[in-house]
């Protein structure tokens, strides 16, 4: 017990400071935990009609009539300076159980004595209230002052390497060139590198190797993919409705967008604007309208099932509540029924938010199952995005109707009609329509959002009901966030747009550093990526996120730029290798003082596996597919009449290609990701859990594709037919670590296959159901052999680490 | 030193610590403790159920032809439901604007046991070991239709994204076999119900914000019981062996040189998923279980996939001290033809279900076990579709449905809460789906308000933002 208590000291020691108490980082944490939900923000009512905010006082504000420092029948709240003239010092210390706050009827933790001397101590020093940090526009650009002039004039690494000076750590080694083209690989293309790549990287001693090596990988399209990885979690990108039957629904051309859109370094405030409002530009571009597709990722009921206005609601309430979490890192969602607890958010700005997006132009609930738009997936308002060839063939089709067309019209008008050859012609004019009808059901439309001509009026909700419409509101946005710019009753959904990347809004540019950022290091600077609100998280470096977020918007929101700064970064090449102690004090490496270590997400172990044994099929884009999973996963949960009902996987090819293209059922998503933490895409994620789970272990041991790729694997080994065994062992060993083998490792290798080879020869039936029927006994073995030497080496712990 | 102990105490370590710079509070604490042996339980107060199972009734059974008995209402066969007692609540769409015509139950109601608590005649069985059971007829809920409804009952929201009972559970009070999941769901393959399957969602069993290893794990009735379990073909448990050992002997390498613990996780991990490759299948094979056990819980038993295998099942998963085992049973969801379909389900369940609390009593496992029984909502008293006196459907009904608890401090032989006399409204000691749900805790010596995990600025709750109440009442 006592080990525990100790190592939770020094743990939190890295983060104490003896620096003066300060209200942001110490006080409103406290004050957030055990004191807004009765002297918070929230000023609506019970259930019995009484104000929820209790005995007039609200802590998070230090003026107004229900201020900290109000006076109220003689008693001050909070007095600056003076502990015995402050009524909270007495009411969280004293004995008197009646009077003790919080009350135990609240049902929220007392404070612990080191809160209370954090209390005792700020109130001392003045109870000076701040800004909340993440509301103020991001200024900070002046460089910290470090000891250690020689490490790194950088400046992302001048604020890492303050920090660390700070807490008395220095910065480790850089890592050696095999790491590090290993991580920067994974990091910007989710994929290892090769053999080839690795022997140029080391072969090249000129100073720039490295950010030649950068600037590589950034140019691969595999770039945008990984990016966009990211990006469909956030915004809850799926293959199917989530709701009710959970039937089919086909965003892809979403997909595909957002993986162009990284790859072209499409500008992030560009990128925000199509999505929130792409189809309000005066003319929109293809992709703008693919874009605003963002407001269609909602889950979405069938017809018939509930109520429409009821399933409008939702809709409307998912949709702003994923700008929140997407563009903001605010939790809107918690204002739908009542001001929010702990954000200065009411809920009659929540509503003024929902009313730029109430005005959507469609059904509220699926389509019916008849015609194409259900076997496509689609629902109206969308546009069609053929394919350039797609498009040669649909005018050739054209060209060919308007000819039989033509022809069918001068058989009509001559003047000895022809009635058998009119009849024929009608025929194949028919057969010609129906072929293009049966190829235009094969193209791919992107469902866009569109407003209504007349603009819907927007109500608060009494309590988040549907139907129980108060206060009308108008478009606006919450007044502790800088004012609209359009004048109220001509704005719309762009304006929302345009105000989220201004300049001076404080959170999106914010937001997006801290996810980029927590990419590569595994954890945010802020670490609540999905909240920046007072609940959320303290950054851990918060002057660097703030140079980070004004660099970025001086870069005219230059997400390459960014990202190349952050790897280029010293921080960033330092080695994870450390002293056990270091991974204990500071199991998520916020310190930085290392580099970061943390378990691979799904997508990049499976589509790894699949690179190294050279199955991986690079085609990009398009409609999703199905990699084979175990049978009847679907069926066990989907109704008789879902579409699709039951799980077909797709052959050839297409069963190779990467992750990010496999397809999502909300009601059950792929297995290999989900066990891997892969969030099921119904809600907005900004960031994934990473557990280490013994169902895990059974994936990579047992999975169909994870074992095929093993048998892949060994016989590509012996294409090299010049090489040895020691030789062909490390170089199976090489290509799935990036890493040489040493002498040990190599003897154990030796070792491990001899065994295989001995346990193969004595099982013959066994050999011959890993290695097929071709050969003899022995050469079979030697095949089986080589298949788990390979199979182990894939379920190696580094294969699923970012190291 | 035990190495698994060394392991455990460094996962435990690297966890705490972890959660501790979360400001997480006492309850994850309890559990680490516990895991590493240094105290109990990470419950609140004494417990008085170790483990739960949990028979999920989906598609929303109809409480008037199953548990909520009302004598007279057949003398109002076909007569409109008088606005007094509909006060304009809300509805489905499918029956909005229609005429809301009584539809009586066409079956008949004994009482049974020593209590003498009024059952359909549809639940023989259940009849028998009635003295075991509390029924709570004044169940009601917020959701209206089956996604919401059930997403409502398993994650305490009705909007995807929380966690979901069993994985709480998992958080809150960690494994106690070692070998095996805490948290398993069993989903009957086929059902007699032949009207509105429902679908689910894995939502139901998923760990949401909490991490992903509280997920539920669900068996399956065909094929592996628990996903990617077996070995390929070729790979015998020898061979296994072999290539862990291989793996093992590289991964301490690698150990030694990097110094992450993390490794130590991976090495231990897939020694429990080795373990498990033998533990899982030992749980489901039957081959030892004696005909008289067998035949308890009726003929479908001897079927993979059905519910009576599913209820046997998690008898041996409560003997090898699985948490939480939540069975998912279809075909409860009857707009039309509900006699005929309500017959076939309750002959589904009805054996099982009481074989299950016999089974466990036998065995001294009900005094620890807690079942419970319930659907996502219930159903109309007025009919829907066709209305005969022996041919009926019934909509979706929020307001009152009937649910039931067994064993582990639960008072038996009795009912609870009150329905008005249409079975329409609660008009005595309501049960929200939150109360039931923070009565489970709180038998697992678990309070509601203090189990709760930070995510997106809220202490999240089972039990939701609004306030909830163990039911006292039907505690022993």
């Amino acid at each position: 017990m006592k080990y525990f208590i100790g190592l939770l000291t020094v743990a939190t020691g890295l983060w104490a400071g003896a620096e003066e108490v300060s209200f942001n980082a110490d006080i409103r944490p406290i004050f957030s935990k055990h004191c807004m939900t009765c002297h918070g923000p929230d000023a609506g009512l019970d259930e019995h009609g009484k104000s929820k905010r209790k005995g007039e006082l609200r802590l998070d504000r230090a003026e107004g009539p229900e201020g900290a420092y109000r006076v109220l029948d003689g008693v001050q709240a909070i007095k600056p300076g003076d502990l015995k003239g402050s009524e909270l010092w007495r009411r969280i210390t004293t004995d008197d159980a009646d009077d003790r706050m919080p009350p135990v009827k609240a049902h929220v933790d007392p404070l612990t004595s080191a809160e209370k001397e954090t209390l005792r101590k700020w109130i001392v020093e003045g109870a000076k209230y701040e800004e909340f940090w993440s509301f103020v526009p991001a200024r900070e650009r002046e460089l910290p002052g470090v000891k250690n002039k020689k490490w790194s004039a950088r400046p992302i690494d001048q604020f890492t390497l303050a920090k660390m000076e700070e807490k008395g750590l220095v910065p480790n080694a850089r890592a050696d060139k095999r790491t590090l083209i290993r991580r920067v690989s994974f990091d910007l293309t989710g994929l290892p590198p090769s053999l080839e790549e690795i022997e140029e990287f080391l072969a090249d001693h000129s100073e720039d190797a490295y950010e030649r090596l950068v600037s590589r990988l950034m140019e691969k399209p595999q770039y945008g993919e990984h990016m966009a990885k990211y990006w469909l979690d956030l915004v809850r990108f799926a293959d199917t409705n989530g709701m009710h039957h959970d039937h089919y629904r086909d965003m892809t051309p979403y997909r595909d967008w957002v993986i162009r859109s990284f790859n072209e370094n499409l500008g992030y405030d560009e990128f925000v604007k199509y999505q929130v409002a792409g189809d309000l530009y005066p003319e929109p571009s293809t992709e703008q309208l693919i874009g605003s597709g963002f407001n269609r990722l909602h889950l979405i009921i069938d017809v018939g099932t509930a109520l429409p206005e009821e399933s409008f609601t939702k809709n409307v309430i998912d949709r702003v509540s994923a700008v929140g979490t997407a563009f903001m890192g605010m939790t809107l969602g918690c204002a739908v029924c009542h001001d929010h607890k702990f954000d200065p958010l009411t809920q009659k700005e929540f509503f003024q938010l929902y009313a730029f997006f109430n005005n959507f132009d469609g059904e509220p609930e699926t389509g019916r199952r008849s015609g194409s738009d259900f076997k496509r997936g689609l629902q109206a308002p969308y546009i069609m995005v053929p394919t350039a060839e797609e498009k040669e063939k649909l005018a050739a089709l054209d060209v060919g109707l308007e000819g039989l067309e033509g022809e069918l019209k001068a058989l009509q008008a001559a003047e000895a009609r022809d009635e058998g050859a009119i009849k024929a012609k009608e025929g194949e004019l028919k057969k010609a329509q129906e072929a293009r009808g049966k190829f235009e059901e094969t193209l791919r439309g992107a469902m866009v959002m569109k407003e209504r001509t007349e603009v819907r009026p927007a109500h608060v909700l009494v309590r988040g009901a549907y139907d129980q419409p108060g206060e009308e509101v108008q478009r606006d946005t919450p007044a502790f966030l800088p004012p609209l710019k359009a004048e109220e009753g001509t704005r719309d959904r762009m304006d929302l747009a345009e105000w989220l990347v201004a300049p001076e809004n404080p959170l999106t540019a914010r937001v997006e550093v801290n996810r980029i950022w927590q990419q590569f290091f595994g954890v945010g600077l802020v670490k609540t990526a999905e909240d920046f609100g007072v609940q959320g998280q303290w950054p851990s470096h918060p002057k660097l996120l703030d140079y980070l977020t004004t660099e970025f918007v001086a870069s005219r929101w230059d997400v390459k730029a960014l990202v190349r700064m952050i790897v280029l970064s010293e921080t960033y090449q330092q080695s994870s290798v450390a002293p056990r102690e270091r991974f204990v004090t500071d199991p998520e490496n916020r310190m930085l003082a290392r580099g970061s270590r943390f378990r691979l997400d799904s997508e990049m172990i499976r589509d790894q596996v699949l690179a190294v044994s050279g199955l991986l099929n690079l085609e990009m884009y398009g409609f999703s597919v199905k990699p084979p999973q175990p049978a009847g996963l679907w069926k066990a949960v989907a109704m008789p009449s879902s579409y699709p009902r039951e799980y077909v996987a797709d052959a050839g090819g297409k069963i190779h290609r990467r992750s990010i293209y496999t397809f999502w059922k909300r009601g059950m998503p792929p297995p290999q990701m989900s066990i891997f933490d892969a969030p099921t895409r119904e809600a907005c994620i900004a960031r994934r859990e990473r557990t280490n789970t013994p169902l895990q272990a059974l994936v990579l041991m047992n999975e169909d594709q994870y074992f095929g790729a093993a048998k892949k694997f060994a016989e590509n080994l012996f294409e090299v037919p010049e090489l040895n065994e020691d030789q062909r062992l490390a170089r199976a060993y090489e290509t799935v670590t990036s890493q040489e083998p040493s002498e040990l490792t190599v003897g154990k290798l030796r070792e491990g296959l001899k065994g295989f080879r001995g346990y193969y020869s004595s099982n013959p039936d066994l050999a011959k159901a890993v290695a097929g029927e071709e050969g003899d006994e022995v050469s079979r073995a030697e095949r089986a052999a080589w298949t788990m030497l390979v199979h182990s080496l894939l379920n190696l712990d580094v294969v699923k680490t970012h190291e | 030193m035990n190495p698994f102990q060394d392991y455990n105490d460094m996962v435990n370590r690297r966890q705490f610590l972890k959660r501790g710079s979360m400001g997480l509070g006492s309850v994850a604490m309890g559990s680490l403790l516990a895991k590493a042996g240094v105290t109990g339980m990470g419950s609140h107060f004494p417990a008085k159920a170790k483990r739960v199972i949990f028979l999920f009734m989906a598609g929303a059974p109809s409480q008037l032809d199953l548990f909520d008995y009302k004598p007279d209402l057949h003398k109002r066969f076909k007569e409109p439901l008088p606005p007094s007692v509909s006060k304009g609540q809300r509805v489905t769409a499918m029956t909005k604007g229609k005429e809301q015509l009584v539809a009586p139950s066409m079956f008949k109601f004994h009482r049974q046991g020593r209590s003498g608590v009024y059952l359909s005649e549809l639940l023989p069985h259940i009849g028998s070991v009635i003295d075991d059971i509390c029924i709570i007829k004044s169940t009601n809920t917020d959701a209206i239709n089956h996604d919401p409804g059930k997403t409502l009952l398993c994650t305490g929201a009705e909007i995807p994204g929380k966690a979901s009972m069993g994985s709480w559970l998992s958080y809150g009070l960690g494994r106690i076999n070692e070998s095996l999941p805490d948290f398993v769901v069993l989903n009957s393959a086929f059902w007699s119900g032949k009207v509105n399957v429902q679908a689910l969602y894995s939502r139901l069993w998923g760990s949401g914000f909490l991490p992903s290893k509280h997920q539920g794990v669900a068996f399956q009735a065909a094929g592996d019981p628990v996903l990617f379990l077996s070995n390929p073909a070729g790979v015998s448990r020898e061979g296994r062996r072999r290539m862990l050992d291989l793996v093992t002997s590289l991964n301490e390498e690698h150990l030694e040189t990097v110094g992450d613990p993390e490794i130590q996780t991976t090495i231990a991990q897939q020694e429990m998923a080795f373990r498990m490759q033998a533990s899982v299948p030992e749980l489901t094979d039957l081959s030892g279980e004696p005909e008289h056990v067998l035949d308890l819980y009726g003929p479908e038993v001897r079927q993979s996939g059905s519910f009576a295998r599913n209820c046997l099942l998690a008898r041996r998963m409560a003997e090898r001290d699985v948490r939480f085992v939540q069975l998912f049973h279809r075909g409860w969801d009857h707009h039309t033809a509900l006699p005929a379909n309500i017959r076939g389900q309750a002959r589904d369940v009805d054996q099982p279900c009481a074989a299950l609390l016999k089974d466990l009593k036998q065995r001294g496992l009900l005094e620890d076990t807690l079942v419970v029984f319930g659907g996502e909502f219930g159903r109309t008293t007025y009919g829907q579709g066709k209305l005969e006196v022996d041919n009926y459907g019934r909509d979706h009904h929020p307001r009152c449905f009937s649910t039931w608890m067994a064993g582990a401090g639960i008072k038996g032989g009795m009912t609870y809460g009150e329905t008005d006399d249409y079975c329409y409204n609660v008009v005595k000691d309501p049960v929200h789906v939150r109360d039931f749900n923070a009565t489970i805790l709180h038998q697992l010596g678990l309070d509601h308000n203090r189990l709760t995990f930070p995510f997106l600025g809220l202490d999240q709750k089972l039990t939701g933002v609004n306030e909830a109440h163990v039911v006292k009442d039907i505690l022993a």
